[in-house]
């Protein structure tokens, strides 16, 4: 008896405290509204939102709800982190490389890039890139195309569009690639295993995934124009560029800061995990006779990702998080959109800051499920 | 002479090709810095196209001549392994000594040849260099904010005073060190926090007791410094003496309303700001941070189920949500959630905040630490008939903490970069009060300056700091 009460006591005590904080709080919040006459509830989702955002994926405007206001905001947070984690993979694992470079001028470029950005908070850097470097732009009737085509200017980077015709059948025809791919990478693998044969996976798949969506040009009839952005006055100093995809200047100060600071946390994962495998592993491929590229591929890459990945995750999960300072240049996120205007007119502050919250507590666990899974999948089986 | 054989240099005529490369190396250097630094471009004869790659072929080609192995002669052999070891690393060097010629003229022009520094107004700054003037002016604002300027010495004596504090760990003598832990844990925050409190808070109450209190302290740290013979009577007078003489006998209050001594203004922690506030920011989260997450951290890994489950529930949550969320919830939510008298400070409010956002963090990485200890400590320590507490403070947690030093010098580190975000609750400290200087009518246009200033300080601070942990790291650093 004695024994149990000794493992029951510190247990019930700490919910209790849980347990008491939270009554504490809710019976405030409860006395709070009701003094103040707000109801609770998520009602007001259906209701018209009735205010405009700036740059949005779906339809929009003041006349959809603020569920739609909600969506918006959910899926230029996306937008922007997905954009952000492909270039800071890009660029960290570049610079990981560069660090381990035995060539002295590149390791130490890529030591100051990433000792000079990380260490200068990220809202700064999107200050500067938004109101100092991007401010520097040529206004758009200044502004000179670059490859013909494409403008960066003050207002934003105007790139062409792209006009399909027949569309489905070339997603259709890159689903039917991929699959191939798929099918021959499998296949490989066990021919591999069991016959000892290779198969050059990389020259198939290249031309799988280039010759399949060209055959549905020459045979599908899927067709590809361009729509150009066209120069257009509104008043007699004010231009704007017309047609094509226009992608707003916070987008893009967004995009390259994140990407600029998130990849050197990430070239030092790629570092770490690289000069995480032994010397020894290196040694003991080429002594089997394995070529320098074929080392590279079989024996150090894979125990390399190994270690790599989970830290290399936990930078994707801040990114998306430090994606909400998107806020403070006022790009329309899901904090400034919903935690901010849709606050402001409804002065609902428990529903809609608990949903923001919840949101940004779902992505993280949804990436974090996902590299798991992964991390599950290729880590060593021992014994 | 022997035959040069032009594509496969050699030892045999080492020095032709030496001198060879060498010289087209050091025209292709030439070209690019007399096209940086002189505006001059001595090969305009050729099509533009080629005069722009001509550097790079004709180092390039002088790379090549020089990439002789084993030449015997020591400095070029040196040269070649670090910079030149094939043609691929070859043109990356050639790329980057261009970058950095090209980028040295227009960056030390802005930062200095162009920039002004003299002047208190807008119309010095007519080059085309930075406008260091706005900084100069604008210093203050930037350092306290809108704290006044008569009342500023308040903070920079604090700051003096608690960094003096902070040193005493370097000054004491093995005797005082096993009070070290204790002083840092406990006291040090506790004065410093009176002195922000009381002192660049100010205010009346400053005056009813605080005087004693802090007088009180400072003898009884004074206290551990003194001789062992006279410690016991020191202790018994001194500190109850000193409250007790300056709370009853020099009577503060008469004064003051006599008029003989001006009580501090009290300053509202709205006008607090700029580069004192996030250290003052960062001190208390970085103090509140780290208790927080070692009771999360232990919790995690505690035996019983239910405050384990308690304390995966808060790290993950804390984890999972942006900085800028938690700290709106503090600015609109928590509110709602206080009694209605009840009022708490905005700036406590997002110090509260951004302790527990940060203590989520510091508890997984101490979490690490913990794991990573063999099982074996834990079994010993327990054989020797240690109980929890006894277990982890002597055993466990000294080990772990070595351990992962590198991991929380980079919460640190996060902590610091993250307090710009404070802007969300209203308060502007240098970054905030950047954007409000920018948008002032009288000096529009230069916010590059601006963030420029800021991200050197930014620099300065998180770089020191990493440079710090790695130090720590290394001191602490004991095989196993």
């Amino acid at each position: 008896m004695n024994f149990k009460l000794k493992d029951i006591v510190p247990q019930l005590v700490t919910v209790l405290a849980v347990v008491l904080v939270f009554g504490f709080f809710t019976y405030n919040a409860q006395v709070n509204m009701e003094n103040r006459g707000i109801d609770f509830g998520y009602g007001f989702l259906s209701q018209e939102s009735s205010f405009d955002v700036q740059f949005s994926l779906i339809e929009y405007d003041g006349s959809h709800s603020y569920f739609r206001a909600y969506l918006v905001g959910l899926l230029n947070t996306i937008l922007v982190s997905v954009i952000g984690i492909i270039f800071a993979t890009i660029l960290g694992v570049i610079v990981g490389i560069a660090r381990l470079s035995p060539n002295y001028l590149i390791n130490q470029f890529a030591a100051f890039y990433v000792e000079f950005f990380r260490n200068i908070p990220l809202l700064l850097q999107i200050f500067f890139w938004y109101f100092a470097a991007l401010r520097a732009l040529p206004l758009p009737q200044d502004a000179e195309p670059m490859f013909g085509v494409t403008y960066l200017t003050i207002k934003g980077l105007f790139v062409p569009a792209f006009i399909w015709q027949n569309f489905n059948i070339f997603f259709y025809s890159l689903v039917a690639a991929i699959i191939a791919i798929i099918v021959i990478r499998t296949h490989a693998k066990k021919v591999q295993e069991t016959h000892g044969k290779q198969i050059p996976v990389l020259l198939i798949s290249l031309g799988l995934i280039l010759i399949l969506p060209l055959l549905s040009f020459l045979f599908g009839g899927v067709r590809l124009s361009f729509e150009v952005p066209v120069l257009k006055q509104l008043a007699t100093t004010s231009f704007i560029y017309e047609g094509g995809v226009s992608l707003p200047p916070e987008l893009i100060a967004l995009t390259l800061s994140l990407s600029l600071y998130t990849a050197t946390f990430i070239a030092e994962c790629v570092r770490a995990g690289i000069q995480g495998v032994g010397k020894g592993q290196k040694e003991a491929a080429a002594s089997i006779g394995l070529t320098p590229n074929q080392v590279l591929k079989l024996v150090v890459m894979p125990q390399a990702l190994r270690i790599i990945i989970p830290p290399t995750t936990n930078q994707y999960l801040n990114l998306t998080k430090n994606s909400s300072l998107a806020a403070a240049i006022a790009y329309p996120d899901l904090v400034l959109v919903f935690a901010g205007t849709a606050l402001m007119q409804t002065g609902k502050a428990i529903e809609i800051v608990s949903i923001t919250m919840f949101t940004y507590l779902s992505l993280s666990v949804s990436i974090s499920i996902l590299m798991n899974w992964y991390n599950k999948k290729i880590a060593i089986t021992e014994k | 002479m022997s035959k040069i054989n032009f594509l496969k240099p050699d030892k045999t005529n080492l020095n032709t090709f030496l001198y060879l490369g060498s010289f087209l190396f050091f025209i292709s250097v030439l070209d690019v810095s007399l096209n940086s630094f002189f505006n001059l471009n001595i090969t305009n004869f050729l099509p533009g196209f080629l005069s722009f790659l001509l550097p790079l072929i004709l180092g390039f080609i002088g790379l090549y001549f020089i990439r002789i192995e084993l030449s015997g002669n020591k400095h070029l052999d040196l040269l070649n392994k670090n910079i030149n070891t094939n043609n691929f690393n070859a043109v990356l060097s050639l790329l980057i000594i261009f970058i950095i010629i090209k980028s040295i003229p227009p960056i030390l022009s802005w930062f200095y040849v162009d920039a002004s520094f003299a002047g208190d107004s807008k119309d010095v700054c007519t080059g085309s260099g930075a406008c260091w003037t706005y900084i100069k002016v604008w210093m203050r604002r930037f350092m306290y904010g809108m704290y006044p300027n008569a009342e500023q010495w308040r903070i920079n004596l604090s700051f003096i005073a608690l960094a003096l504090l902070g040193s005493v760990g370097y000054f004491a003598t093995d005797r005082f060190k096993k009070y070290l832990t204790l002083y840092y844990v406990v006291i040090y925050p506790f004065i410093a926090f009176l002195f922000i409190f009381f002192f660049i808070s100010g205010g009346p109450v400053f005056f009813d007791f605080s005087y004693g209190i802090i007088a009180a302290i400072l003898s009884i740290i004074v206290g551990f410094f003194i001789p062992n013979k006279f410690k016991f009577y020191y202790f018994l007078i001194v500190p109850f003496g000193l409250y007790i003489l300056l709370k009853y006998f020099i009577f503060y209050e008469e004064l003051i309303e006599l008029g003989k001594l001006e009580g501090l203004n009290w300053v509202e922690t709205g006008a607090w700001g700029g580069l004192s506030l996030t250290f003052i920011i960062s001190f208390f989260c970085l103090i509140f941070c780290f208790p927080i997450g070692m009771a999360f951290a232990l919790g995690r890994r505690s035996g019983f189920p239910l405050i384990r489950y308690i304390s995966v529930g808060f790290i993950e949550f804390w984890r999972g949500v942006p900085l800028i969320t938690v700290l709106f919830m503090s600015a609109v939510m928590f509110p709602m959630f206080l009694p209605e008298d009840f009022f708490i400070d905005k700036l406590v409010r997002a110090i509260i905040a951004i302790s527990l956002f940060e203590a989520a963090y510091v508890a997984e990485v101490i979490r690490g630490g913990l794991q990573a200890l063999p099982r074996g400590q834990y079994e010993a320590a327990k054989s020797l008939g240690m109980g929890y507490w006894k277990m982890h403070i002597f055993v466990i947690l000294p080990q772990a903490l070595k351990l992962v030093i590198p991991g929380i010098a980079n919460t640190f580190l996060a902590l610091v970069k993250d307090t710009p975000l404070i802007f969300v609750v209203g308060l502007l400290e240098i970054v905030g009060m950047l954007n409000l200087a920018k948008t002032n009518p009288e000096w529009l246009g230069f916010a590059m300056e601006g963030y420029v200033f800021a991200a050197i300080i930014f620099w300065i601070i998180c770089y020191a700091m990493s440079k710090y942990s790695y130090n720590l790291e290394q001191k602490y650093k004991t095989d196993r």
